[in-house]
């Protein structure tokens, strides 16, 4: 981010320290190619002028602005650059830049926002902190809407193809009731008999007046069983033909089979069928009176006719993880309290808690406010109680003639790709930075390597390469290990993040010499950059050399994540050389 | 009841920071320094008004309060090296900076110190370094004091480095040091004798060019 481009010049300064103890000399600073005059910059958006620095817009060379793109814009009559875009939502943009925080302003459109965003090339990730939730539940909550939409749309669609077979007219009748009369009339037809079932379902068990010459009060149930067996039987055969006509129409039988709404139908009316096999004996009659409940979920039938139904359905789906937890934290609690009355009554003659899922009971009726009073000894009123008893290296050579390849090498690939602006820009502050480690191994009179190389060379170390040195790519995780595991994942995303930018420009990014084979790239960034990069001069020269290519650091101003986060992201070529007269190149990764 | 349950529930959404940096962030905000006026500022040192300018909106842009404290330093340095560990070399670099020794640089501060730096002679750029080296200030560098810079120096680097670092590199290192730097052989260099040796270096002498445009 901008903190890092601020301190490297304080940071190379610091370099002085080290020279006394260096017994090497050392290397030359990369130079400067382009003067560092800071200058105003305008840019108008539908007729709302902004300015700014240039070098606040260079602190994010990823993104439009930062780069050479903004040239596209240039109005040369008014000397400024126009965007004919949302002027309030800029605002945003270049704070951005400015504080290297983006915020979601929250009366915003949410999708207006990432067209912007999308627009100006910037990577909604880098949101912060302050804002990304409010940001990812906006976002949902548009998805899942607009997902609502699309259905409800494809749902309520055009007439029909004018040469679809009886099945598809018929999955469509049963879909969409109201495209034709028949279905529309079959639609309230099973309606009326939902209601009819549900109604019998409970009316016969009222206690109706008991028949002549008795005493004792019937359910009505008992006293027209016939009646009502027929009324069951009618609305079961009509449930069962419903069924077996949407299973046939279905364009896709597992897939219905295994709805919701089939599940329902299903349960409602299974009970029928099991009541007519089963036999009438005393034994199983009690489990077939169990059955007889699930009449109940007739009920959810409507919910095929009532979208509210549905709504509360999804509603539910879509906490179902929050309601799981509070379902979690009340069974703890139930758990907890359950053992301390268990233990706490435990010596007391004739309590009710017998044992801990004994107490269980007690403890939900009270978690829940209803409240049981216990029958005490010796009291009068006793009541009934029941019982139920979850970055890097650079390796430059010495000699005068790198340094002009180098520039040559630059230049070649600036007048290639797009963007010869962006190669300065990237690179001179990766110069740098490969300066300053290159003169703390030339102090140390050590180079930097990589875990693999070294634990590979302290293996080949008796057989005495003499040059053959190459380096793997390391791990970005492996080294970061500092920072907060919060910002891991936001810095693997900036990783893509710049991945992106760097496959971008990636060909200017190559400062670079030399390079023997072919490279084979191991990290994810380089995976992505491999494509542009390979246009390397091979040489069969003898010869380190190194590739940098760093993308500036994503946005990460020190104070807000003063975790050490190292905002780079390298990419490294690994060459291996298989002869050992090669010397192979390094890559400094950070 | 409900209401238990129902925190306990929210709680999984919530992130809250710690207390500490929360706390340690209000304090910073309330400290706020401003930095002599520009004109005093460039007779002190031999900056541009420009350059001080550039300098200044970076130095504010990154440290609100106008004050860096040790760890931020820290954290910023160690940045530049992510191979190794800088912390025990900044914590150097930082008393080297801080002039006053109130645990916190201003960016009067940091404009001095860029400015012998980048701008000073030899002699100041030398001297700078030597109190860096004296830890402890009292006008001499003795072979702990130098072993503890070194080792410093060296834990930059991190623990994959060709050749590999063995045991005894750190205190090669400093002999090779003492070697050339003391003269009289008392076991300690002085600030003179310091001065002298590496001006007989050349390499050393080169060197210190290098980083003049910098800025």
């Amino acid at each position: 981010a901008a903190g890092v481009a601020t301190w490297l010049p304080f940071a190379r300064a610091a370099a002085v320290g080290w020279l006394p103890l260096a017994t090497k000399i050392m290397p030359k600073p990369p130079v400067e190619k382009k003067s560092r005059n800071d200058e105003i910059l305008f840019v108008n958006v539908s007729g709302l002028r902004f300015q700014t620095w240039k070098n606040t817009l260079d602190r994010y060379p990823d993104t439009l602005l930062g780069s050479s793109e903004k040239e596209f814009f240039f109005n040369e009559d008014t000397q400024e650059y126009f965007f004919d875009r949302d002027p309030e939502m800029f605002r945003h943009i270049l704070n951005f830049y400015r504080t290297g925080k983006l915020h979601y302003p929250r009366q915003e459109c949410i999708q207006a926002f990432d067209e912007e965003l999308a627009f100006y090339g910037i990577v909604p990730d880098i949101i912060g902190d302050c804002c990304m939730e409010e940001y990812r539940d906006r976002k949902k909550e548009n998805q899942e809407r607009l997902a609502e939409d699309t259905e409800a749309e494809n749902a309520t669609d055009a007439p029909l193809p004018p040469d679809s077979t009886r099945r598809e007219r018929l999955w469509r009748a049963f879909e969409n009731p109201h495209t034709s009369t028949m279905a529309l009339v079959f639609y309230y037809v099973t309606g009326f008999f939902i209601a009819v079932s549900v109604i019998a379902n409970v009316v016969e068990t009222v206690p109706c007046r008991p028949i002549k010459g008795s005493k004792k009060e019937l359910p009505c149930g008992e006293k027209y069983s016939l009646a009502f067996f027929c009324m069951d039987t009618a609305c079961v055969l009509i449930f069962t033909f419903e069924y077996l006509m949407r299973l046939f129409a279905a364009p896709s039988r597992c897939k219905f089979m295994r709805s919701v709404m089939s599940v329902i139908d299903v349960v409602a009316i299974m009970p029928y069928y099991i009541g007519l096999v089963m036999p009438e004996n005393e034994d199983v009659s009690g489990a077939f009176v169990t059955l007889r409940v699930f009449r109940v979920f007739r009920i959810f039938k409507f919910s095929r006719h009532s979208q509210g139904l549905r709504i509360l359905g999804y509603t539910l789906k879509s906490c179902a993880s929050e309601l799981g937890f509070l379902l979690f934290s009340l069974t703890m609690a139930i758990i907890i309290f359950a053992t301390v009355m268990f233990y706490a009554e435990k010596g007391t003659k004739g309590t009710n808690f017998t044992s801990i899922p004994a107490s269980f009971w007690y403890t939900i009726v009270t978690m829940t406010t209803l409240g049981i009073r216990l029958s005490k000894k010796g009291t009068t009123n006793a009541f009934l109680h029941y019982k139920e008893e979850g970055g890097f290296q650079l390796r430059e050579n010495e000699t005068e003639r790198e340094m002009k390849r180098d520039s040559i090498h630059s230049f070649t690939n600036a007048a290639d790709g797009d963007g010869a602006l962006f190669l300065k820009n990237r690179s001179s502050f990766e110069h740098q930075h490969h300066h300053l480690l290159h003169c703390l191994e030339k102090t140390t009179n050590h180079e930097f390597t990589d875990e693999l190389t070294f634990s590979e060379m302290c293996m080949t170390e008796s057989i005495g390469y003499r040059t053959s040195r190459s380096t793997s790519i390391s791990s970005q995780q492996g080294m970061s290990t500092s920072c907060c595991p919060r910002r891991a994942k936001r810095r693997a995303i900036r990783l893509a993040n710049s991945t992106v930018s760097v496959s971008r420009g990636s060909v200017q990014e190559l400062d670079t010499l030399q390079v023997q084979k072919p490279f084979r790239p191991q990290s994810r960034s380089s995976l992505n950059a491999r494509t542009e990069d390979l246009k390397l001069n091979c040489d069969d020269r003898d010869f380190t050399a190194a590739i940098i290519s760093i993308p500036t650091p994503p946005a990460n101003t020190p104070d807000e994540s003063l975790a050490p986060s190292p905002a780079f992201h390298s990419i490294l070529r690994n060459s291996r050389s298989g002869s050992f007269t090669h010397e192979t190149v390094k890559i400094s990764s950070l | 009841m409900g209401a238990v349950v129902g925190t306990l529930a929210m709680q999984t959404r919530q992130r809250r920071p710690s207390r500490d940096k929360l706390d340690d962030e209000l304090e910073l905000s309330v400290v706020c320094h401003r930095p002599e006026g520009l004109e005093q500022l460039q007779a002190q040192t031999s900056f541009s008004k420009k350059e001080l300018q550039v300098l200044y909106r970076g130095f504010k842009n990154e440290c609100p309060s106008g004050v860096v404290n040790e760890e931020t330093f820290k954290q910023i340095y160690s940045q530049f090296f992510p191979q190794g560990d800088a912390s025990t070399y900044a914590h150097y670099l930082f008393n080297a900076f801080d002039s006053s020794h109130n645990g916190s640089i201003k960016f009067e501060d940091f404009v001095t110190a860029l400015s012998i730096l980048l701008r000073g002679s030899t002699t100041e750029k030398l001297q700078w370094t030597f109190n860096l080296y004296d830890i402890n200030q009292d006008g001499y560098i003795n072979k702990e004091e130098m072993t503890h810079i070194v080792k410093a120096i060296y834990d930059m680097m991190g623990r994959f480095t060709y050749p590999a670092l063995k045991t005894d590199t750190t205190k090669q290192h400093v002999d090779a040091f003492f070697q050339k730097m003391d003269k009289n052989r008392d076991g300690v260099v002085t600030l003179d004798e310091f001065i002298l040796s590496c001006q007989e270096d050349e390499n050393i002498m080169r060197s210190l060019q290098l980083f003049e445009n910098v800025i």
